[in-house]
């Protein structure tokens, strides 16, 4: 299988009043059509990956890697406007929230069709129908009512099969997902979660997770890598978790309070400095 | 064993939305109790009517033997009763030291002995005296939620209420503020009342919980009695389902809705 | 968590950038600098903090910078002498006045007005509107209402009223000035009090059993201070030209008071042939109007919240 992703010492920095913050800090992996966890704690640097591969990093920032290869894309090197058209059309993100990554003043419908003809050529009654018919495929009923309504009137479980819709509308082969179903109730979670699994699967599409969740990253993904302070720690195939070796990825599925598992206290994660190094 | 906290048919009404059905729970003293549920379950909301911030249009509760008002709540309530947030970082003044939160409580109570107080108590959470003229943002989210708690326990209350205190954290800082909780509630022999909507936390934490659906009590079990699966309703099982992870193709695509 | 070490010696620098301060003061310090460090950054806010210092020193120094007296003119022989004259560098009005000396002995009057009418002014809107923005209902009605009423009218005609009814003068005109501007505080302080009113912070002080009078003073308001300092800063240009514009219509500052604004209303007799006369102290207002606008533009780059949460 020929990656279709290719990351190789992936760097990004973040130049301060009081110095450079590494927040990527050489980091490698490849991708092929499957799903990847990417797990780790608040400034581990996973969420600056998924966005350094997808171009939305803040432009003070600097970027370097020794390969950032998308089917034969050098995604560093390419042009602002090639960058552009393979967001969304080829490569496409999903976010946290959907209270915030959908425009507040243009109706959930509009805001897919958009996102469609900015990539295809369609008529504007061909748009609709492929907007309302993926509606359909993120399993929202009656799609033709959400068509016209906006973001504030959907419920976050809504809100967040919208932007799967929209994400996925232009037929993308690459998807990444920031904590898609952070902001949602656990049952909505695994619902919106079973969609995203089936469109994937149907689409042949790669996946990068990106999550804090150890447990629902590995019950998800094919593959999980571990990041800390901007390194990977481990990369494993998810269902060899329990086999992790860096006592890092052991803490983090150790430290999770479970039912039917008393342990009092819980065992508490003891950071090492070396792992940082 | 006498009531902590005992809440009878409390109905919260927000302009017509009942936020609170007519909800009754009783919590021993020295009991931990946990409320389970997804957002707008009404959970946060009892809290919050308990220590007198949301509208209660029928019902009591009563503290420590005493029936409170709708809504009024004296300065003797608020020593026996205290509250730790979720939001850690929305929960301390963003312009006053550590210093200067932990005093205001003391000040507010016209409790001496400020200076040796604020000393333990950032001791009591772990922290120690080199946080105490730190500004909140020069402080990581779970030191911020052991300084609200610190301030919640500095006028050593009898009943601590915790509105998802470790849902803003990541797993290890979690995991190291719920022993601080577990180990204050041994040491000062409080109440607590937690809320949650992760069922792995609340087992760990509580002796009893009620699972909430919007604005009713669904289900009162123990701990144990959920460990072992003697789970009667099925919102309560598909919680459990929910909260060990991803199941590919075992959870057929629910109709939409 | 934190090792023990001996106070190793630090820099100021360091000491005031410490993230983990000794004391009360250091905190406090290291805060006041890092503003310091976000305002001194900005050229042009340096630029008018520099202006408002000159003036500040011009008005304490003014007896000794001015080269004649302010009130008593050489009518003999230096009427209406042009910029440049000897020993009169901006010239002289009708009376035979030294302009410079009347230009820096009236900064003091203009320090005089923002002062005053930045103490008045400021603390009743900042009051007003935190009290109205925390209590709510009916108490926020009667006093949005009262703000509203004051804002309807144009400050100028407002102030001039009061002065019409006070009686000329120029204790009178910063009264005038001070009664008319602060419902622009009011509804700055309100607006951060909504903002603020149901954040977690405050409900936790409420939950420790704090009287709505403390929530209000110690909690709320110092988070609506530094807008409101930025909009006071701002302002100032703009109670200046009030001042100005009462003293030009002679129910400010009374002759011979070398009040920037009377000095412009008794130069444009002679406007086209001595333009002087006015021209120097309108450059004085101009002057001293542009740097509190930059002096307020960087303030509130330097105070804003969203920079110091970081």
């Amino acid at each position: 299988m020929t990656p279709m992703l290719t990351v190789e010492d992936l760097r990004v920095r973040f130049p301060t009043r009081t110095g450079v913050i590494e927040a990527v800090r050489g980091v490698s992996f490849t991708l092929g059509r499957e799903r990847l966890g990417i797990v780790g704690e608040s400034g581990s640097g996973k969420s600056q990956t998924g966005r350094a591969i997808m171009g939305l990093t803040p432009p003070h920032a600097q970027i370097t890697a020794k390969s950032l290869d998308f089917d034969g894309i050098d995604l560093l090197k390419a042009p602002s406007k090639l960058r552009r058209s393979l967001r969304g059309n080829r490569i496409a993100m999903i976010l946290q929230d959907p209270k915030y990554s959908l425009n507040p003043v243009m109706s959930i419908g509009r805001q897919i069709v958009e996102t469609l003809r900015t990539h295809e050529k369609v008529s504007a009654h061909q748009a609709r129908d492929q907007a309302i018919a993926m509606l359909e495929a993120v399993q929202i009923r009656d799609a033709a009512r959400v068509f016209d309504l906006y973001p504030h009137e959907v419920s976050g479980g809504m809100g967040q099969r919208a932007m799967i819709a929209m994400m996925l509308i232009a037929g993308p082969e690459l998807l990444i997902a920031d904590e898609p179903t952070s902001a949602l109730d656990v049952t909505v979670q695994l619902e919106v979660l079973g969609i995203l699994d089936r469109l994937v699967a149907d689409r042949g599409m790669g996946l990068i997770f990106i999550s804090h969740d150890l447990r629902l990253v590995s019950s998800f993904c094919d593959r999980v890598i571990v990041m800390y302070a901007g390194r990977i720690v481990e990369e494993i195939a998810a269902t060899d978790l329990a086999h992790a070796k860096h006592p890092y990825t052991q803490g983090l599925l150790d430290c999770m309070p479970a039912i039917g598992s008393s342990r009092h206290p819980l065992p508490v994660l003891d950071r090492k400095p070396e792992w940082a190094l | 064993m006498t009531a902590a906290v005992s809440i009878d048919d409390l109905v919260v009404d927000y302009d017509g939305f009942l936020a609170l059905d007519r909800v009754s729970i009783e919590i021993a003293s020295g009991e931990s109790f946990g409320l389970v549920g997804e957002s707008g379950s009404g959970k946060s909301t009892l809290l919050r009517a308990i220590a007198g911030l949301a509208p209660v249009s029928a019902g009591t509760i009563t503290v420590n033997g005493q029936t409170l008002a709708a809504r009024y709540r004296d300065k003797a309530f608020f020593r026996q009763v205290q509250m730790v947030f979720q939001d850690p970082y929305g929960s301390l003044h963003p312009r006053q030291t550590v210093d200067r939160l932990l005093l205001e409580p003391l000040a507010i109570h016209g409790i001496d002995n400020a200076e040796p107080r604020i000393l333990r108590a950032l001791d009591e959470v772990g922290l120690g005296a080199s946080f105490r003229f730190r500004y909140s943002h020069q402080l990581s989210g779970g030191q911020r939620q052991r300084i609200a708690i610190a301030r919640a326990l500095i006028i050593e209350p009898s009943i601590l209420l915790l509105d998802e205190p470790t849902s803003a954290l990541d797993a290890s800082v979690q995991a190291e503020v719920l022993n601080l909780l577990e180990q204050v509630r041994r040491d000062r022999q409080l109440t607590f009342l937690m809320v949650s909507h992760d069922l792995g936390v609340v087992t760990h934490m509580c002796d009893r919980l009620a699972v909430m659906k919007s604005g009713r009590v669904v289900e009162r079990l123990s701990s144990g009695d959920l460990a072992s699966g003697k789970v009667e309703q099925t919102y309560t099982q598909e919680l459990m389902v929910a909260s060990k992870g991803f199941v590919r193709r075992v959870i057929a695509p629910a109709p939409a809705g | 968590m934190s090792q023990i070490s001996e106070t190793p010696v630090l820099s100021r620098r360091e000491w005031l950038l410490s993230d983990r301060p000794q004391s009360r003061l250091q905190a406090r310090l290291g805060r006041a600098y890092m503003t310091w460090r976000r305002f001194s950054s900005n050229r042009l806010a340096m630029v008018g903090l520099g202006i408002i210092l000159l003036l500040v020193a011009v008005a304490i120094l003014a007896d000794v910078l001015a080269p004649h007296s302010p009130v008593i003119g050489n009518l003999g022989g230096a009427r209406l002498l042009p910029p440049g004259s000897e020993g009169y560098l901006l010239g002289t009005d009708d009376q035979g006045r030294d302009i410079l000396s009347r230009l820096l002995h009236g900064s003091r009057l203009t320090l005089l007005v923002i002062v005053l009418v930045a103490v008045i002014a400021a603390p009743i809107g900042l009051l007003v509107g935190a009290v109205s923005g925390y209590a709510g209902g009916w108490v926020d009605a009667v006093l949005m209402r009262i703000t509203d009423i004051f804002l309807a009218f144009p400050k100028l005609v407002l102030a001039l009223a009061f002065v019409a009814a006070m009686g000329p003068g120029i204790e009178n005109a910063i009264l005038a000035i001070a009664i008319t501007s602060w419902p622009p505080y009011a509804r700055i302080a309100r607006a951060e009090t909504l903002a603020v009113r149901h954040s977690d912070y405050i409900a936790a002080v409420r939950l420790m059993g704090a009287s709505p009078f403390r929530i209000v003073l110690r909690h709320v308001m110092p988070m609506c201070v530094s807008s409101l300092i930025v909009r006071v800063t701002l302002d100032m240009a703009g109670i200046i030209l009030t001042a100005a514009g009462l003293g030009f219509l002679g129910l400010g500052a009374q002759p011979p008071l070398p009040e920037w604004g009377a000095m412009i209303a008794a130069g444009r007799r002679f406007i086209l042939d001595q333009w002087w006369v006015a021209t120097m102290p309108g450059l004085a207002i101009l002057i001293v109007s542009l740097g509190f606008n930059l002096l307020g533009d960087g303030l509130r780059d330097a105070l804003d919240p969203r920079e110091s949460g970081q």
